[in-house]
This record gives structure tokens, sequence and C-alpha cells, in this order.
């Protein structure tokens, strides 16, 4: 007991000095999953408004294919993004493997189906109420889809922060395909899973902290999103 | 907003040429079934230019599906609708429809008028002069920034049919567009409509309301379990209804 108590007056400590390697550490994350979130923003959202909005043979199993990927495990994808950036695999000469880039191209993989999903359920109930109105203005899925993008934007925002939730929560991709190298590809997650084995406390308390303050603040905003969004705007 | 060199003071730029007409609409022995059930059953219907339609009939005769499958919204399973005027080559630029609960999109009273406009591809100059002139034209100036879905629900289905005038339809179908309305939001709504007939929009709407039917209509179709009983001028349709069921409506004791 004595020892936790220690290790979280260390935290601390580390915490309010702006420890240089912690403050490295977390830049790097936010790098890494902020970059992975604003990515798959950018292919999960269309994605998803798009299968909303057509209807095409095999599209079922799309959707049920899309779902099953959001609870993908992180380990799985990170084990799949190896073996494509390794030595060996397609994208091998790129040399990526064991950078922040490997990373943030794992962390879009896990997200996007989880910002595409959701996206693809807030557009279909939109649609239902817009689409005799869209039709009867000539537009059909294709011109009425970024009207629908703006239309959910507030919904839609909350399925962007449960995407970087995921990401910054994550430790089994990054750990696979950054490889917990200090200075170059250590992250939070990856950071406290080795230095608690260590029995080193200190750092990995501190880390947790950010990321509990963090997991609140990416909640709260989906909150106070929803609310707004339920006043009649969204 | 950038700033803007000259300001449109004018109102909305002259219709380079009234384009041809795409009426009369013809529909033949049209019939609209689902599961087997026939909800539309063999209607034939012609629309010429000029006088308000009003359909009529209780809830369940079909109404919303007739002016739906009109407008083209639906697919007839049976039958044909068609448009017959030198312009039909184009008919969805020129009809636009008024829905019973007004769809709405999430931005500005103003934005929605404009969204549909850009739709049709007009310049922005243009859709900003079109939009201010319905926007008075129907009194939403005043609330023109407001969250469309902030307005009240007379202020949204004024807001509805200013989107529909700013597109200058020939044809203009209204599905029970005061059904939800109070009486003054509803003599407000049926003013503007007969502005937009006077701008030259043929009106094709439904009602349950006698009153209203009353108030609107030149021509009345009389529809009662998906079959068209009479199409009448509205006068003799009052005096003199040609079928026992349309008699027994306008006495308020129809059974369906």
């Amino acid at each position: 007991m004595n020892a936790f108590s220690e290790a979280l007056a260390t935290a601390i400590a580390l915490l309010a000095t702006f420890d240089a390697a912690l403050v490295e550490i977390v830049a790097l994350s936010l790098r890494v999953s902020l970059s992975a979130v604003a990515l798959a923003t950018l292919i999960g959202l269309p994605l998803g408004a798009a299968l909303a909005l057509h209807r095409f043979p095999g599209r079922g199993g799309v959707l049920v294919a899309l779902d099953a990927l959001m609870g993908l495990p992180p380990v799985v994808v990170g084990l799949v993004v190896y073996l494509l950036l390794s030595r060996a695999g397609p994208f091998g000469v790129m040399g990526l493997l064991f950078s922040p880039a490997a990373m943030i191209i794992a962390q879009t993989l896990l997200v996007v189906p989880i910002i595409a999903a959701l996206a693809r359920q807030v557009v279909e109930d939109l649609w239902t109420e817009y689409e005799e109105q869209m039709r009867s203005m000539g537009a059909g899925p294709r011109q009425a889809l970024p009207a629908m993008l703006w239309d959910a934007r507030f919904t839609l925002t909350t399925a962007v922060l449960a995407g970087f939730g995921r990401a910054s929560a994550e430790v089994g991709a990054v750990m696979i395909v950054g490889g917990n190298i200090d200075h170059v590809t250590r992250v939070m997650t990856t950071t406290i899973a080795l230095e608690t084995s260590k029995g080193d406390l200190a750092l990995a308390l501190a880390l947790g902290l950010i990321l509990i303050v963090l997991s609140l603040s990416v909640n709260g905003a989906a909150h106070a999103m929803r609310r707004h969004a339920a006043k009649g705007f969204a | 907003m950038t700033a803007t060199a000259t300001i449109d003071i004018t109102g909305p730029a002259p219709p380079a040429a009234t384009p041809p007409s795409i009426l009369p609409l013809v529909v033949e022995d049209m019939s609209f079934a689902i599961d087997g059930r026939r909800l539309i059953d063999g209607v034939s219907l012609t629309l010429e230019a000029g006088p308000r339609t009003v359909i009529l009939g209780p809830n369940g005769a079909g109404k919303s599906l007739l002016l739906r499958l009109c407008h083209g919204l639906l697919t007839p399973t049976g039958g044909r609708v068609t448009w017959h005027g030198a312009g039909a080559a184009d008919t969805r630029q020129h009809q636009a429809m008024v829905f019973q609960k007004p769809v709405l999109l999430r931005r500005s009273a103003r934005a929605n008028v404009d969204y549909a406009l850009k739709l049709k591809k007009i310049a922005r100059d243009r859709r900003r002069a079109i939009t201010d002139d319905v926007m008075a034209r129907t009194g939403l100036a005043a609330v023109a920034e407001t969250p469309a879905r902030l307005l009240s629900g007379g202020e949204q289905q004024k807001l509805a049919l200013a989107r529909a005038w700013a597109l200058k339809p020939q044809v203009l179908f209204l599905d029970e567009p005061t059904s939800h309305l109070d009486p003054a939001a509803t003599a407000a709504v049926e003013a503007i409509v007969e502005d937009m007939r006077g701008d030259g929009t043929r009106i094709v709407m439904t009602t349950h309301d006698l009153g209203q039917a009353r108030r609107m209509a030149d021509h009345v179709a009389f529809l009662h379990k998906g079959r068209l009983l009479e199409t009448t001028p509205a006068e003799s349709f009052f005096e003199r209804p040609k079928s026992g069921e349309a008699a027994a409506f306008l006495r308020g004791e129809l059974r369906w």
C-alpha cells in the first residue's frame, strides 16, 4: 500500500512538472490517434452514408460484416497490418513497420468500421424522414448524400468521438505494429503495459490518469453534443 | 460571407422565357397494390392546366397515394401516368409537392429554400434574389435566419410552401397541408396557395376538410376505397353529388 501511495505521489509530480518523457509520450499518442480518427472520418462517414442510401445486391451481408468489424480485436488488426507491412509483405518496401505511420494505419483500420457503422445507422434513420421530400426536389441518393451528412452532423460527431475513444484506448494494434520503441513509437497504452510489467508504477499511473481524463472529456463532449442535437438543430 | 460589390434590389430577374407546359397529366386505369391489396383501383383522370383540383375522400380512401403516384414518388402497379404537354421531356423540374408534415433540413429557413434552388443548379446571385422574394411573399422574412426546426408548425408549413414557390412549379401537389394547423395558420397557407395559383401554378391538393374544399376547389375528385367515384366542378359536387357515397360523405355519414 505504501508503494502504491508513493507511486501516486510520483505520478502527480510527473504531471505537475510536465515531465519531458511524459509529454513526449502523450504527444505521440494524440498525434497517432487524432490522425487515425481524422482519416477514418474521411473514409467512414461517406462510406456509412453511401451504405445507408443505396440498395444493391449483397447489401445485407456488407452491413453484417461492418457491424462485426466494429468489435474486431485490436491485436488481430495489428497482426494483419504487421503482415502487410513486414519486409516480406506486399507493402514491405515502404519500410513503415515500427513507425508512427504504421500505428496510424492500424488505428485507422480499427476505427473506420465504428464510424461507418454508426454513420450508416444515423443516416438511414434520417433518410426515412427525408426521402420523399428529397426525391420530390429531384435529389436522388447521390445528390442528397452531402446534405444528409450535414444534417446528421451533431449525431455523427458522437460517432467520431466513439472512434477516438476506441483509438486512444487500444493497446494491441499499436504494440504489434509500433513495437513500443522508446522515443519512436511509445504511446500511453503501450507504456502503461510495459512499465506495469517492470513494476515501475509511477509513469504508468500518471498516464493512466491522463487516459481517464481523456475518456471523461470525450464522453462529456458526446453527451453535450447529444443534448445540443435534441434541441432541434439536429 | 464575402462582401459583394453590388446589392440586388430589383428582386428576382424575370424568367428568360416561360418553359412549355408539362400539362395535361393523363392517368389511365391506374392501380397501386401492396401485397395484393388494391389501394388504388382503376383510377382514370386528366388534369388540364388552369383550375384547382381538390381530391376529397374519407381517411384511408387513398388520397395521399394518388397524389404520390401523380407526382412520381410511387410507381403504379397497373395502368399509366403520363404528362402530355410540350414540356413533358423534363417533368421533375416543373412540379413540386408540399407534405402533410413539412420535411425541413436542419439549417436556417432561407438555407432550406436555397438548397432546393441549388439542386436545380441556379446561380448564387439568382438564388439569393429568389429566396429573398419568396421569404417576403410568405411573410417569413423576419425569421429567415432562424433554424427551420425551431419555427412554429405554421411557419414550417409556410416555409415548405416558400421552398416550393421558389421552384416556380407548373404543378404543385399539396397533401393535406393544413391538417396539423390552427385556423389562422390554415388561412395563411390557403392565401399563399392562392398567390401561387395567381403566379400560374396548377394546384392539386387533398383534404378531408369540407370547408377547405369549398374554399379552394374548382374541381373535386372524390375518392372512396381507392376508386375515383366522380370528378365534377366543385359547385355541382357540393349541390348535387352524383354518387351515393359522396352524398353520404357530405352529410358526414359515410362509413368505410
